[in-house]
């Protein structure tokens, strides 16, 4: 591999030669930019947004794009109760990536946990844990979802717990089939020659290894995640009105598909631009970070 | 074996280990008797302060899993493992802990035998930091000195397991074995991942650490020539037995089971003496998961006799210090 032959002289870690590698991939860089265009505009929304997102006026009622007949201070039109689009998108943003992030971090703080602890400690931790997360994976994410939503009630931080729940169970999976093969490997027997402790095999041996595949795993989950908080809010289970979020705008949008097909399709497109480009960006982490696929 | 003057270093008596292989909780409720592996059965030897015992066999005879039980990488089922008068196999792990610095390991893959995600500054000076209390500098500090007496650079302390070749690697990893100047070393097939140019020198480099540092070696090998240039002593294995241990010259030169005459005679020589015919083994290793009753050995071997198929050899001393387990021997020897 050309990466490698031209360094011997220096030092190099796998974390710097993976993201010498991420770099180097066009697709994933441009991703990595176009989500993290989002992530600022979900930021500093209140200083990009044209509009306040809740300020109606049913004189804009419907009131199309700019390119037919609309005005440039909405450039998106607006919606059933004449609130700018394109501000409601600017703040929907808010939610989504707020709910993919945190989701996605505490389901992959507890996922590495149980994970680490089922495939290295083994025997009773590690039938437990894995009772657990099959009996968890039994159920359709969404139907549980939708039960969770509706037992706790709807609300910001009943969404995160709702989805967290279940969602630690796939990291956990990865990472007790990781660290169940790691271990076995003559480094750890080598550390366990040594008279290192169970914490520090864990934690200096075999979590480092694994954890290309559990941002990998994070990162395309969060697409998922962000899917799922916007099926919820279109269901009415997300986020209440009159707070933007892109699964309730396509929602509200629905009964004005043929007049104003605008009110929907935004916000749809929306998500699809931002789960795409997190999912391209994940692929280009797998391919830079992976060691599987190297060579 | 009781020959040596000294208290041996390491004393193995009737060890056995077995490897249980379905142990699901399906084949439990099915009440299905569990597959087991005897990797182990009944060994025993012993080894001298500052001696090197070299342990031949074919793949999948045990070889590996006697090194490893040996250092209480595995626990042993049954017999005792005494290092320095002290029973192993009887210390819980927390007491085992003192000793790991005093015995250590060489392993056969240096590709899977080093972290990818470490640094060697962080691989060799691991053994300081969890044996001395050394912080990262002096561990590292101390890890530079050390890494020209394995053949390395000072200034390689910096780089990543990835930017070595295997004979690099090798020394590496014989760095973090060497470290704390341990008394005993198993050497698990140390140079048989490498190529023969650079077995040469790493076998040298062992050689050299021997003499420095009057090191008791193990040394597991499938290859004669390499466990001939090390070993003192040579025993032989075959399906978790040792069926001959003696002398080295003793075992190249008269080898008395007929099982190591095979191995001998599948060794590649230069000059063969005319009218030596090639002893050639026909035939498998049997599963270690149903070995064969009576002398494991009778399946394959050239001159088995009707008790061999039924009844399992005792010990015969042919020498002192020379013991083969074969009913050809038995009785006074050959």
């Amino acid at each position: 591999m050309t990466a490698v032959a031209r360094l011997p002289a220096k030092a190099e870690s796998p974390f710097q030669l993976g993201l010498v590698r991420l770099m180097e991939n066009r697709m994933a860089t441009a991703s990595g930019l176009i989500a993290i265009l989002f992530v600022l505009a979900a930021l500093f929304a209140p200083l990009v947004a044209p509009h306040d997102p809740n300020d109606a006026d049913l004189f804009r009622r419907l009131q199309p794009p700019v390119w037919l007949g609309g005005e440039w201070a909405f450039p998106l039109g607006c919606d059933g109760l004449g609130r700018d689009i394109l501000s409601r998108l600017i703040y929907g943003a808010r939610i989504s990536i707020l709910v993919g992030t945190l989701v996605v971090v505490i389901a992959t703080i507890v996922g590495v946990i149980a994970g680490l602890a089922a495939g290295f400690i083994g025997g009773w931790v590690d039938r437990s844990i894995s009772w657990l997360v099959d009996v968890l994976l039994g159920f359709p994410y969404l139907i549980f979802a939708i039960g969770l939503m509706a037992m706790m009630g709807t609300g910001f931080q009943n969404i995160v717990l709702a989805l967290a729940y279940k969602e630690w169970v796939v990291p956990a999976r990865i990472v007790r089939g990781e660290t169940l093969a790691l271990r076995e490997l003559e480094y750890v027997e080598a550390a366990r020659a040594l008279g290192a402790s169970r914490g520090h095999i864990m934690l200096r041996e075999i979590l480092p290894n694994i954890l290309s595949p559990v941002a990998v795993v994070a990162t395309v989950r969060m697409a998922h995640v962000i899917i799922l908080e916007a099926s919820l809010s279109f269901l009415g289970l997300g986020v209440q009105p009159p707070t933007a979020s892109w699964g309730s705008m396509v929602a509200d949008g629905r009964d004005f598909l043929v007049d104003a097909w605008w009110v929907s399709t935004f916000p749809g497109l929306a998500i699809l631009a931002l789960v795409m480009a997190i999912n391209v960006f994940s692929q280009g982490l797998r391919d830079a970070f992976d060691p599987r696929i190297q060579e | 074996m009781a020959d040596t003057a000294m208290r041996p270093l390491l004393e193995v008596r009737d060890l056995t280990k077995t490897f249980v292989l379905n142990a699901s909780v399906l084949n439990t409720l099915m009440r299905q008797p569990p597959v087991v592996v005897r990797a182990l059965s009944g060994v025993s030897f012993a080894i001298a302060r500052g001696e090197t015992l070299g342990l031949i066999g074919e793949s999948g005879c045990g070889k590996s899993t006697l090194g490893r039980t040996v250092l209480q990488l595995h626990r042993a089922d049954s017999g005792t493992i005494t290092y320095d008068g002290t029973d192993l196999s009887a210390l819980p792990d927390e007491a085992i802990r003192p000793f790991r610095k005093r015995m250590q390991i060489i392993f056969q893959d240096p590709y899977a035998s080093l972290n990818p995600r470490r640094s060697v500054a962080e691989i060799v000076g691991l053994p300081l930091r969890l044996h001395q209390g050394l912080g990262r500098a002096e561990a590292a500090e101390r890890a530079a000195a050390f890494l020209p007496r394995v053949g390395l650079q000072s200034g390689h302390l910096a780089r990543y397991p990835h930017q070595f070749s295997g004979g690099q690697r090798q020394r590496i990893g014989i760095a973090r074995a060497l470290i704390l100047h341990p008394e005993f070393v198993v050497c698990d097939e140390p140079v048989s991942a490498l190529d023969v140019s650079i077995q040469a020198q790493i076998i040298e480099l062992l050689q050299q650490f021997r003499a420095e540092l009057n090191l008791t070696y193990l040394f597991i090998s499938h290859d004669l020539a390499v466990v001939g240039r090390l070993a003192d002593r040579i025993a032989v294995m075959y399906l978790g037995e040792i069926v001959e241990i003696g002398p080295r010259n003793a075992i190249l030169k008269a080898p008395a089971h007929p099982y190591t005459r095979a191995l001998l005679s599948a060794a590649p020589r230069l000059h063969r003496r005319s009218g030596e015919a090639r002893l050639r083994l026909t035939g498998d290793l049997p599963s270690p998961l149903a070995p064969p009753p009576g002398c494991r050995f009778h399946t394959r071997c050239p001159v088995a006799m009707a008790r061999c198929r039924t009844e399992a050899p005792a010990v015969t001393r042919l020498a002192p210090g020379h013991d083969v387990a074969c009913h050809l021997h038995e009785g006074g020897g050959s």
